[in-house]
């Protein structure tokens, strides 16, 4: 067969072609990616406003993140909320319409195309559309809700109570992403499992509890991480109701929101990049926590083979 | 005996049957009302005369349907040249993609060499990483480059591989035999030739999926465009429907007609290529 040169020159032909197709990730990793790490956490300990050279300040960013901004605490609640809150309900809600997606009924393929497309529309649009639907006086929510005998309705995003929990409702309307992919778990369960379930007395309730929830188990992992990592990133939404002040009364002003303003608006960024690496941290804790408890939750079916 | 109990028994289990599918039908009708409503909202808002707008008991079929808010809005803000400027970003964050990406993932999948694990991982540390961190560095960069202000920064990273696509592309490729791109090398062809005409048309359907996530989140990508545009008339969709808002929020007849006109294209790509769009959001979500 072939000789040990000719094996050594196909190695070393092999070690330059898979350098040279990896060459623009290596590229952007290096530019994109490393860099900016390096500098961020250098950034982080400078006042620099992108304009004159950073200059070091040493811990005074994240002593004052911590000491003297109020509105950092602020943020950092709201955030909280929508993560404490809003995204077990919203992983309910799209679990719960998943498991009724997933009935073999006629007509099933059309419910999932209109269940699913509010979760691509741009959410410019979508978040324009709900500030109608949710307009206190004249929404198309609270006409519907006074329809129903609730006389006072609240005023939505305009009142520093209803806030979040407006935004949660919005965000309920798209929770098509998280849904289609636990509807592709939910099809890989093997109908056999249910059958010996039933076959030993299971109920529809017994059903979910002992075999759906654990052969999800690892699809709700990864559902909750996503969630929680684009819950500590929301943004956008909220941008374009309010501006990009997170009114009423700071009541939306979450942690990228209040980062974005001290960057781009105070120019601020040294302590910017020392909000983003606390961002990081508190990510990256509460990640390693969920995975952690995730070992006596998660059902992983190879295990037991 | 035994048949007859066993034929009762069936005949209520069929009963049984047709009840819970009936329960099922209203409880998919109810939840796609709630899903639909909003949608149709926005359809209806966008045909109402303002009077009608704001008419109480609110008017739930606009009567005579009037187009007018959607010329009007269509001519309030540059709404075809933010198209346009949008469709470029979009094209060029496609190609960009697909090619690195691709490229990469062949690499990552198809050629032993030194260091590939080491690459591999970067990939999946990259991606748990807060876009906040690398935010303000980057946007030194580009202003470091002159860039701010014109679409480089909006596109040029495309070109470089995003971790996630290239994960993706690369966990697709590790399912084609390695026989195939061996057997081309056999054959005389290239290692490029090997990606190009042997493993990119086996792939074609994840490729198309890695295309349309990248259009769809490029043309509903808004915190990009806000970083780097500056000059209102090089705008994208996003950018341009929310400067609107924010000049006339009360406007809701003329900002319906402007939002559903930016949703549509969407819809119809979906509509288009649900198939791979669902497949593709499946993969993504099964190999995490």
């Amino acid at each position: 067969m072939e000789g040990p040169e000719k094996r050594g020159a196909r190695r070393r032909q092999d070690q330059r072609n898979g350098l040279l197709f990896a060459a623009p990730w290596l590229v952007g990793l290096a530019v994109f990616i490393v860099y900016p790490i390096l500098a961020s956490l250098t950034y982080s300990f400078c006042s620099y406003d992108a304009i004159r050279p950073p200059h070091w300040v040493g811990l005074r960013n994240y002593q004052e993140m911590l000491f003297q901004d109020p509105l950092f605490w602020k943020a950092l609640g709201n955030t909280l909320y929508m993560v404490v809150v809003g995204l077990p309900i919203g992983l309910a809600a799209s679990l719960i319409v998943a498991l009724l997606l997933n009935q073999k009924v006629r007509g099933i393929a059309f419910y999932r195309t209109l269940y699913f497309l509010p979760s691509i529309t741009p959410v410019v649009a979508t978040t324009v559309l709900w500030m109608w639907l949710l307009n206190p006086e004249i929404g198309l929510v609270n006409i519907l809700l006074g329809k129903v005998g609730i006389a006072h309705p609240p005023a939505w995003l305009q009142d520093p109570a209803w806030s979040k929990p407006a935004l949660i409702l919005m965000g309920l309307w798209g929770v098509g992403g998280s849904m289609v992919i636990y509807l592709a778990g939910l099809q890989d369960i093997p109908e056999a499992l249910y059958e010996a379930a039933r076959l030993d007395g299971a109920g529809m309730l017994a059903q979910f509890r002992h075999v759906t929830l654990p052969m999800l188990s690892p699809v709700i992992l990864f559902n909750l991480i996503m969630g929680l990592i684009g819950m500590f990133q929301y943004f956008t939404q909220v941008y374009v109701v309010t501006g990009g002040t997170g009114g009423p009364q700071d009541s939306t002003l979450f942690f990228a929101l209040h980062l974005f303003n001290k960057a781009f608006t105070d120019f601020r960024m040294g302590y910017a990049s020392a909000m983003a690496w606390v961002l990081f941290a508190i990510t990256l804790i509460c990640a390693l926590v969920i995975f952690r408890s995730s070992a006596r939750w998660v059902y992983y079916a190879g295990e037991s083979r | 005996m035994t048949t007859m109990t066993a034929a009762v028994r069936s005949a209520s289990r069929v009963k049984k049957a047709r009840w819970r599918a009936l329960g099922i039908h209203a409880l998919l009708l109810g939840i796609g009302v709630l899903f639909g409503l909003p949608f149709y909202w926005l359809i209806a808002t966008s045909l109402k005369p303002d009077a009608q707008i704001f008419q109480m008991p609110p008017v739930w079929v606009p009567h005579p349907v009037q187009w007018s808010n959607y010329p009007r809005a269509l001519t309030y803000i540059p709404y075809i040249t933010y198209t346009f400027n949008t469709l470029f970003l979009c094209l060029m964050n496609v190609i960009g993609t697909v090619l690195s990406c691709s490229l990469v993932a062949y690499s990552l999948a198809k050629i032993r060499w030194r260091g590939r694990d080491l690459v591999f991982y970067s990939l999946l540390a990259t991606m748990i990483l807060p876009g906040q961190v690398t935010l303000i560095p980057t946007f030194a960069i580009f202003k470091w480059l002159g860039w701010i202000g014109s679409y480089k920064p909006l596109f040029v990273p495309a070109f470089f591989g995003s971790a996630f696509y290239i994960f993706l592309l690369r966990q697709f490729f590790m399912t084609l035999p390695n026989e195939l791109s061996d057997a081309a090398r056999i054959d005389g062809c290239t290692e490029f030739d090997a990606y190009w005409r042997v493993i990119l048309p086996l792939a074609r359907p994840a490729l198309v999926t890695v295309a349309l996530f990248t259009f769809i989140g490029t043309w509903n990508d808004f915190m990009g465009p806000l970083l780097y545009l500056s000059d209102e008339r090089t705008y994208t969709l996003s950018m341009g429907l929310q400067f609107f808002v924010s000049q006339h929020g009360a406007e809701w007849g003329m900002l319906m007609a402007a939002s559903a006109v930016m949703t549509v294209p969407i819809v119809v790509i979906f509509f288009l290529a649900q198939r791979t769009f669902i497949q593709g959001v499946t993969l993504t979500g099964i190999k995490g």
